[in-house]
């Protein structure tokens, strides 16, 4: 589904990311760990296309198609979703029009026809109730002052609206308690299944005892030092990044 | 009535009148000649061309202003015509399905078709070509209401002693250097009388274009709320493109007697010169309610055209308990440059008013919002509210915000809030990482910026306005 091979990029003339391969298929779910620094955002923006964020070498494939010659809306109608770390507000836009927007436009990519305003309400109802928001966050501004913990319920609300077939998760868990945590990791593991693949950015392998990833890589100074199962998950956890810090250099 | 004016011209003519009466567009200059044959074309009444008479000599003793926070070359007011009637009485469409094409083409691109206006129930629509009144529809549902809705020019023949008792009262002739021109030259404009107590039956929607080359347009409007009555009123423009300079001064006067009520909503769209800046219309305009005591006046107003924009649509809050709102959105894209706000002057006790404007600078346009909020001593009790919001869209932009509070009362309250936001980066970047392309984006946050002000436009009006915001922004963006 998604092939990244020897990814280089710039961020204001600084290289973050120097030489990246990765692999992932349909279904896979693939957490990506690392210390501050390592790329580990940067990858997400890169990505999607995210201004500023500068590809000096390297393909990136996604569903077939060169996604490095897309452009950022391009890239999400094909299917490519990140879930931000800190969803910017939008004052004044209701959420419900956002999503339907949104949502109009990819069942437009998808030759699906548009839902009326009903319908989609009532879908969107129903999302709201999966991830434990108030329907009143749909007359809200996007994303306008939501708590931490509610902007990020509303990133896993647009995805599931969305339906990508690869969502990138920015460090989702970072500032949830635990009950919000189960609660994201509970809506993600409702969207598995055997086509969509997720990227799982993280610190912790807090996340990961709620979504069991099918792969892990470490990274570190800008590629990938380290890839195993859920063991190196918990091995980080046991060792913390030092020990891979000898071979990220 | 087009005999009577054949026989005018012919007489004048034959008076040895210079003017080439077989051309319906006046040669380029102004002197008391050209007053005198508009308002012999027009078959005024005899106080009507003393009136405008007394307008010119007022005209030329004054300057013309430079204060407003815009750049022009000066105009040359000898180089315009003061009068031009699209096409003879008898070649002049008989209904609106023998409007232009061309205009109704533009009406179609924003989705409202003339076709559909007559149908769209409650709506009537005068539609003004140039100078001259053409198609009126639902005026006689309306007479049978009580309510006179015409050209102000058929309000002269009709009834002179309404226009004569209200003509001047609220913008005089000598208000500024514009109005002065106004008063001397208008062409045509809209009338409105709703009798006492009177619910107007429809919202009442004139339609204007600016039509012929080198043509400045004098619009005229005069609305009076009798005591107890309500009205809304909804004014649109637009104009086909074009490349010369057009300067355009209307005045708007609003009379809303004792409990009356006035809602003027205006969505502008005249051309506002291309992407360089080159061409556009000059949009100065006077825009003036009067509301006594326990009155209402609503000014809901729509910028996004015109090169240059001075307008400041105020309320004269001369009763008693009287409410005066202003609610603005005015955009400035490419090079336009708009200087654009209210006035609320508070003479009566416990007068209220509200002021709501939306700033949108976009490319290399320049947005200024002028407000004056002033509390005479006699306006016991009185409050204000402002807001004043400017969005900025690039860097090439700016937006500037003049507040100008007097307050003679020491009970009165004054609330100014105000704000500059921009449209981020990281906003954009959320809608289209959601597969929402960067044109939709802007004029979905735009739109969003926009939302308390459209709501107080009727709904068939909100619609256009977005629309409208949608297409002005086209190529702001990247």
């Amino acid at each position: 589904m998604l092939s990244i091979k020897n990814l280089h990029a710039t961020v204001e003339g600084k290289e973050i990311l120097r030489g990246l391969d990765l692999d992932i298929g349909a279904g896979e779910v693939h957490a990506i760990m690392g210390p501050n620094g390592s790329g580990k955002s940067t990858l997400g923006h890169v990505l999607t296309g995210r201004q500023g964020y500068e590809v000096t070498a390297g393909e990136v494939t996604f569903m077939g198609q060169d996604l490095l010659a897309l452009a950022p809306e391009e890239r999400a109608l094909t299917g490519l979703f990140l879930a931000f770390q800190y969803p910017v507000e939008i004052p004044g836009v209701s959420n419900m029009e956002f999503l339907k927007t949104a949502v109009d436009g990819m069942r437009k990519h998808r030759g699906l026809e548009v839902l009326d305003s009903v319908s989609f309400m009532k879908q969107a109802r129903e999302v709201c109730k999966r991830v434990d928001l108030d329907q009143n966050f749909l007359k809200r501004g996007v994303n306008e002052g939501f708590s931490g913990g509610e902007k990020k319920r509303n990133e896993l609300m647009q995805m599931m609206l969305l339906e990508p077939h690869l969502g990138i998760l920015d460090e989702t868990d970072s500032g949830l308690d635990i009950d919000a945590l189960q609660l994201v990791a509970s809506g993600i593991n409702s969207m598995r299944d055997s086509k969509r693949s997720f990227i799982l950015i993280t610190h912790y392998q807090r996340l990961l005892d709620f979504i069991e990833p099918d792969h892990v890589h470490v990274l570190g100074a800008g590629r990938i030092v380290r890839s195993g199962d859920k063991s190196l998950a918990l091995e980080l956890e046991d060792k913390g990044y030092g020990w891979l810090e000898s071979e990220a250099v | 009535m087009s005999e009577q004016i054949d026989d005018l011209i012919k007489s004048h003519y034959a008076a040895g009148f210079v003017t080439d009466i077989e051309s319906d567009t006046l040669p380029p200059g102004l002197n008391a000649d050209v007053i005198r044959f508009i308002s012999a074309k027009k078959n005024e009444p005899e106080w009507m061309l003393e009136w405008r008479l007394k307008a010119y000599r007022a005209w030329l003793e004054m300057v013309e202003p430079h204060w407003a926070h815009v750049s022009y070359p000066d105009i040359d007011f000898n180089a315009m015509s003061y009068f031009s009637a699209p096409k003879r009485d008898e070649d002049r469409p008989q209904s609106l399905d023998e409007v232009d094409p061309k205009l109704r083409e533009t009406y179609d691109k924003l989705g409202i078709p003339l076709h559909e206006q007559e149908m769209l129930a409650g709506v009537a629509v005068d539609a003004v070509f140039d100078s001259v009144s053409v198609g009126t529809t639902f005026r006689k549902k309306l007479y049978e209401a009580g309510v006179i809705f015409c050209s102000i020019s058929e309000a002269l023949q009709d009834h002179p002693e309404l226009v004569r008792q209200h003509l001047g009262t609220v913008v005089p002739q000598k208000d500024n250097y514009y109005a002065a021109l106004n008063s001397a030259v208008f062409s045509d404009g809209s009338f409105v009388y709703i009798p006492k107590g009177v619910k107007c039956p429809m919202e009442l929607s004139t339609y204007f274009r600016i039509n012929e080359a080198k043509t400045g347009q004098f619009e005229r409007t005069l609305i009076v709320a009798d005591e107890g009555s309500e009205v809304s009123y909804l004014e649109g423009c637009t104009a086909p493109m074009r490349d010369e300079n057009q300067l355009h001064a209307a005045v708007v006067e609003l009379v809303a007697l004792d409990n009356a009520k006035i809602k003027y909503s205006t969505v502008q769209n005249w051309y506002p010169g291309d992407e360089e800046g080159k061409g556009g219309i000059y949009n100065f305009v006077t825009k003036r309610g009067v509301a006594h005591t326990n009155a209402h006046i609503s000014w809901t107003q729509v910028e996004t055209g015109s090169a240059i924009t001075m307008k400041y649509p105020s309320c004269v809050l001369k009763g008693d308990n009287s409410i005066g709102e202003f609610y603005s959105v005015a955009l400035s894209s490419n090079f336009q440059q708009a200087d654009t706000g209210t006035k609320m002057i508070h003479l009566g006790k416990n007068t209220r008013s509200t002021i709501i404007s939306k700033g949108i600078a976009a490319g290399h346009g320049s947005n200024t919002y002028r407000g004056l909020v002033r509390m005479n001593p006699g306006a016991t009790g009185a409050r204000n509210y402002t807001r004043c919001d400017s969005l900025l869209i690039g860097d090439q932009c700016g937006a500037h915000t003049f507040p100008y509070i007097e307050s003679k009362n020491p009970t009165a309250i004054i609330e100014h809030e105000a704000s500059t936001s921009k449209v981020s980066d990281e906003q954009l970047f959320l809608c289209r990482q959601r597969g929402i392309g960067e044109e939709k984006a802007v004029s979905m946050i735009v739109n969003g910026f926009c939302k308390e002000v459209f709501r107080e436009l009727p709904m068939e009006f909100a619609v256009e306005a977005g629309k409208l915001l949608e297409v002005s922004l086209e190529g702001a963006v990247g």
